[in-house]
């Protein structure tokens, strides 16, 4: 039985073949693959793209989904521990795609369940499902996922997309830009990995100096659900602001990646840029988890 | 041999030394000797050429089980262990990191699902000669200075 809860749970070659699957999927969306399945869907802290999009892939997958979008309406609320929810969860579905605003619930929730568990997103730990979709948004706007440069731009501390992101392209030879304030800078682990695996990296405060020779420029909302300090929130929030102009020095082939909500760290303006990736990324979404659930099942 | 005798010499049993001095209450938690009911001798703070100062502890008549012992090394990783039987070291050892930890250290996230829900911590070793941590739940790592040791 396979779970995915960290990118890390899932080797180079089963990243390239769940792209591979992702890009089948794109072509031909509906299939009758869970036919007669359950999907539980249990998201204990709220979500949009993520929690709409897997219930889409179940649907076009011809699947059934269970579950809740809010734990207050659940027996989570009378005091239920997570293992007794998992364990009864496990008994009706087939899957479980989960939500929660605790770090490490997912693996854990992986280790009661006798049914294999997608994390949904664990606190600030991990995103697999928006690491494969973006590494599909990669490969498919670039024809490749090796030798690239990726910037990654705003807050590299607390975002969780941008460190899994960092080690699942590590497989592929990548250089990375890492353009952050000095609050929000990339974690020394992540920067160590890269020493180890050899992999070039540079570090940069200024944003319109240092995307010119990107492949892909990742950009990042600065949370402010990460802050306890409101006042440093405030004095980094409209840092790195994305401009059509500072796009018109960039490479061609460039384009900008958001794994959103965005809140100003792209001018709408960009929205029409044909640089501009971010919504279609979220589209790529749906055909990536597509991909997840059939694999983690076996199906495919 | 003087400075062995700073702690009074036993019999039969195991003598730790190398111990970091800070670390000496922790290594007793950790192998639980505060409920032993064995003869046990302790001293902090002697003179150490290597580690500037160190700790020994002295347990009659115990003997410990390598996977016992190696969970010292989170606080003290190079620690020495002496066997002795009638009053002979009969054999010498030293502490090895292992690769996973299971319920001695106490994760730091403070969100994370070990501190919430009522099950045993686990950590991966993902560095030995300064034992680092990585949470096996929350993948938050914890260097050896911030290691916290479960009551």
């Amino acid at each position: 039985m396979k779970s995915l809860v960290s990118i890390t749970d899932f080797s180079k070659d089963e990243i390239l073949k769940t792209l591979d699957l992702a890009s089948e999927f794109e072509n031909n969306p509906n299939q009758n693959i869970l036919n007669n399945k359950v999907v539980a869907s249990i998201f204990f802290e709220p979500s949009t793209r993520t929690r709409l999009s897997f219930e889409t892939a179940v649907n076009r997958l011809g699947g059934r989904v269970i579950g809740f979008s809010d734990s207050a309406n659940t027996s989570v609320s009378k005091g239920e521990t997570l293992k007794d929810t998992i364990s009864m969860i496990a008994n009706y579905a087939d899957l479980i795609i989960m939500r929660h605003h605790i770090e490490g619930a997912a693996r854990y929730a992986s280790e009661i369940s006798r049914v294999p568990v997608i994390n949904a997103g664990d606190g600030a730990n991990q995103h697999p499902s928006q690491t494969l979709l973006d590494m599909y948004s990669i490969k498919k706007t670039q024809g490749k996922l090796e030798n690239l440069t990726i910037a990654m731009v705003g807050d590299l501390k607390y975002g969780r997309t941008v460190h899994s992101l960092l080690m699942a392209m590590s497989h592929f030879n990548t250089t990375f830009k890492f353009i952050a304030p000095a609050e929000l800078q990339m974690p020394v682990e992540y920067k160590n990995y890269l020493n180890k695996l050899g992999l070039k990296y540079s570090e940069h405060t200024e944003l319109s100096d240092n995307i010119d020779d990107a492949d892909i420029l990742y950009m990042t909302r600065v949370q402010r659900e990460r802050f306890s300090d409101l006042l440093e929130y405030e004095k980094v929030k409209n840092i790195y602001i994305l401009t059509n102009e500072m796009l018109e020095k960039t490479k061609p082939n460039v384009k900008v990646l958001h794994p959103l909500p965005r809140v100003s760290e792209i001018d709408i303006n960009v929205d029409d840029n044909p640089k501009a990736y971010y919504f279609t990324q979220s589209l790529n979404g749906v055909y990536t988890r597509m991909a997840i659930i059939t694999y983690v099942l076996g199906l495919k | 041999m003087q400075k062995e005798l700073k702690v009074s010499a036993i019999k039969n049993g195991t003598a730790i030394d190398h111990i970091p001095s800070n670390a000496l209450f922790k290594v007793i938690q950790i192998l639980g000797l505060e409920k032993s009911e064995h003869q046990i001798t302790f001293g902090m703070n002697f003179e150490s050429k290597r580690m500037g100062n160190k700790a020994i502890i002295k347990i009659a008549d115990r003997y410990f089980k390598d996977d016992e012992i190696n969970r010292i090394t989170l606080v003290a990783p190079n620690a020495k262990l002496n066997i002795i039987r009638d009053y002979e070291v009969i054999e010498k050892k030293v502490v090895e990191v292992p690769d996973f930890i299971e319920g001695i250290a106490k994760c730091i996230n403070p969100k994370c699902v070990s501190n919430i829900e009522n099950i045993k911590s686990k950590f991966k070793v993902i560095a030995k000669d300064k034992v680092t941590l990585q949470c096996h739940y929350c993948e938050r790592i914890t260097n050896q200075e911030n290691i916290i040791i479960k009551n």
